[in-house]
C-alpha cells in the first residue's frame, strides 16, 4: 500500500470497489478526500434544515467531492441507471438524532435526475417503525421511492463471515441494492467511542449486539469486510447537521450541538477519522476529557485501515480534507 | 422487543404512563382510569402520542444500541418509553428504567456526566437542561427529552417529571 499512485487506485484493487464510483481522491496522488461542506443559515430561523438549503449544501459538497461544477454530474459518476440504489440511514438515535428526512429526499432528487428510477431506491434501516418514528414514510410497493427496514423481509440465512464475524445479512442489502449510499450521523459512542460510517454497518447485520465488547474492535472493521458491504459500498454522505459529543449513541440534546453540515468522502476510513477529530475538538472545547483519556478512543478506525483490512487511510497526512 | 404485562412493577409503570396521557385519551373518547384523573388534573396539556414499548434487559439493545452495555452494567432490567406532546408545541419522550435496586439506579445516574445542568428537586436526585430532565428514584431511572427548545421546556418538562415522580412513590 506504501507510496502508491493514488489512494483510489488502491481501495479499487484491493476492495475490488467498482471503478464507476471512483472520484478524483483528493487533490494530490496518494490522498482519500473527505470533503466537510457547512452552511451556518442552514436552518435559517426554525429547529429544523432548510430543504432547499440542504439540497444545496449536497450539492456543494458532491462538486466539491468529484471536482465537477454542475450539481448533476457527480451522481451520474456514481450510479448508473437500472442500479437499484439502497440508501442505509441512520434512525436508531430517535427523534433528534437520526438521519435527516430532507438530506435523504435531497438524495434521492439527484439519484433520480441521474436516471434511477424511484421505485430502484430503497431508503432503509433494520426496523420499519423506527424509521416512522423518525419522520420516514414508508413504502414497498408502487413506483415511488421504497422505503422499510429489515424487519420486513429479514434476513439471509445462510451466515456471512469475515475475521471475528459471523452474520446474517439483511435481505435489502443482498437483494435489493446494487450500490449502497451510507448516510450515517455523526455521533459520540459510549462503546465504540465514535459511531459514523463504518459502525452504521451494525444495522445490516442480525447480532450487532454481539459485537460490542473491546470497544467494537475488531468486529467494526470485520463487517465492512463482508464482501457484500464492501463490493456495493461507494459513498458515504454524513449527516453531521446534528452531532452529538457525549452520551451517544441515544439522544442527550445536552451534548448535541448543530453543526449545520455534511462530511462526504468515498473513503469511510478516512471520513470516520474526520468525524472522530470534530467530536474530540468539541468535547475540548465542552471541557470534556479526550475520547483516550475517557478509555475510548475508537480503535476500530485504526484496524480497519490496517494491512489486514484495508478500508481506507486513517493517516491525516493521506487524507485530503477540503471545507466548503 | 416484547411487550409485558406479567410483573406489577410493569403494570403500574404501564399505568403511570397512561396516566399521563389521559387529555389525549379524552380527545380520542378513551376512557380513562382513577390514576389517569388524578395525573391528569396536575399536568394540563400534556397527551400521549404513541403507544408505550417495553424492552427487556435482553432486548435493550434493540433500543439503546451501543448504550445497552452501560445500562446492562447497572442492573437494568427494563425500559419503558412512550412518547408525549404539550399543547402541540412539545414533543418529548420519557424512558423509565426499572434497575434490579435503587443502589444501581443511582450509580447510573450518577456516572453521566452533568455537565452544566441545573439541579432540581426530584426523587433522590435530578438533573435538568434546556431540553431534558433526568432523575432517579428508588429502583428508578427517568429520563425525559424534549424534541424542541424554547423558554418553557424545561418548566414544562418538570412539571411532567413531579407527576412521573408522585405515581412511582404509589
Amino acid at each position: 500500500l506504501k507510496q502508491c499512485a493514488t489512494q483510489a487506485a488502491v481501495l479499487c484493487a484491493a476492495t475490488k470497489l467498482p471503478l464507476l464510483g471512483a472520484v478524483e481522491q483528493g487533490t494530490s496522488a496518494g490522498k482519500s478526500k473527505v470533503v466537510i461542506a457547512a452552511d451556518p443559515q442552514l436552518r435559517g430561523s426554525a429547529a429544523t434544515v432548510d430543504s432547499n438549503r440542504i439540497l444545496s449544501l449536497l450539492d456543494r459538497a458532491m462538486q466539491s467531492l468529484y471536482g465537477l461544477d454542475h450539481p448533476g454530474e457527480p451522481w451520474k459518476k456514481l450510479v448508473r441507471p437500472g442500479e437499484k440504489v439502497g440508501i442505509k440511514v441512520n434512525a436508531l438515535g430517535g427523534r433528534g438524532l437520526s438521519t435527516n428526512v430532507a438530506l435523504v429526499e435531497a438524495i434521492c432528487e439527484r439519484l433520480q435526475e441521474a436516471g434511477v428510477k424511484a421505485n430502484d431506491i430503497v431508503i432503509w434501516d433494520r426496523d420499519s417503525e423506527e424509521l416512522e418514528h423518525v419522520g420516514f414514510r414508508t413504502a414497498w410497493s408502487g413506483t415511488r421511492v421504497q422505503c422499510f427496514g429489515t424487519d420486513r423481509v429479514g434476513f439471509e440465512e445462510e451466515l456471512a463471515r469475515y475475521g471475528s464475524v459471523g452474520s446474517r445479512l439483511s435481505k435489502i442489502l443482498t437483494r435489493n441494492c446494487d450500490v449502497l449510499i451510507n448516510v450515517p450521523v455523526l455521533k459520540d459512542h459510549d462503546g465504540a467511542g465514535v459511531t459514523i460510517a463504518l459502525k452504521n454497518m451494525y444495522g445490516v447485520i442480525h447480532n450487532p449486539n454481539k459485537y460490542h465488547p473491546q470497544g467494537c474492535d475488531p468486529y467494526i472493521a470485520d463487517v465492512n469486510m463482508l464482501p457484500e458491504i464492501r463490493q456495493k459500498m461507494r459513498l458515504t454522505i454524513c449527516d453531521a447537521t446534528t452531532a452529538c459529543y457525549e452520551g451517544g449513541p441515544a439522544f442527550k440534546p445536552e451534548y448535541s450541538w448543530r453543526n449545520n453540515a455534511l462530511v462526504v468522502s468515498q473513503d469511510p476510513v478516512a471520513l470516520d477519522y474526520t468525524g472522530w477529530q470534530i467530536i474530540e475538538r468539541k468535547r475540548a472545547e465542552k471541557g470534556f476529557k479526550t475520547l483516550e483519556a475517557d478509555k475510548r478512543m475508537p480503535r476500530y478506525i485504526a484496524t480497519a485501515a490496517d494491512a489486514q483490512h484495508r478500508l481506507g487511510t486513517n493517516d491525516p497526512r493521506r487524507i485530503a480534507l477540503v471545507e466548503v | 422487543l416484547r411487550k409485558t404485562n406479567a410483573l406489577l412493577s410493569d403494570l403500574l409503570i404501564a399505568a403511570l404512563l397512561a396516566a399521563l396521557v389521559v387529555d389525549a385519551g379524552c380527545n380520542r373518547g378513551t376512557r380513562r382510569g382513577s390514576a389517569a384523573s388524578s395525573a391528569s388534573s396536575e399536568i394540563p396539556g400534556w397527551v400521549k402520542s404513541g403507544d408505550t414499548r417495553v424492552f427487556e434487559a435482553a432486548d435493550l439493545w434493540k433500543y439503546v444500541d451501543g448504550d445497552a452495555e452501560r445500562y446492562l452494567k447497572f442492573g437494568v432490567q427494563r425500559v419503558q418509553t412512550a412518547d408525549y406532546k404539550f399543547q402541540n408545541k412539545i414533543e418529548a419522550t420519557v424512558d423509565i428504567y426499572t434497575m434490579a435496586n435503587a443502589e444501581g439506579a443511582r450509580k447510573l445516574f450518577e456516572s453521566e456526566p452533568a455537565g452544566d445542568a441545573k439541579r432540581a428537586q426530584l426523587g433522590d436526585a435530578a438533573r435538568i437542561y434546556s431540553q431534558s430532565l433526568v432523575f432517579c428514584m428508588g429502583p428508578y431511572l427517568v429520563r425525559m427529552v424534549a424534541f424542541q427548545e424554547s423558554a418553557e421546556v424545561s418548566q414544562v418538562l418538570l412539571e411532567l417529571g413531579r407527576s412521573i415522580e408522585q405515581g412511582l412513590r404509589k
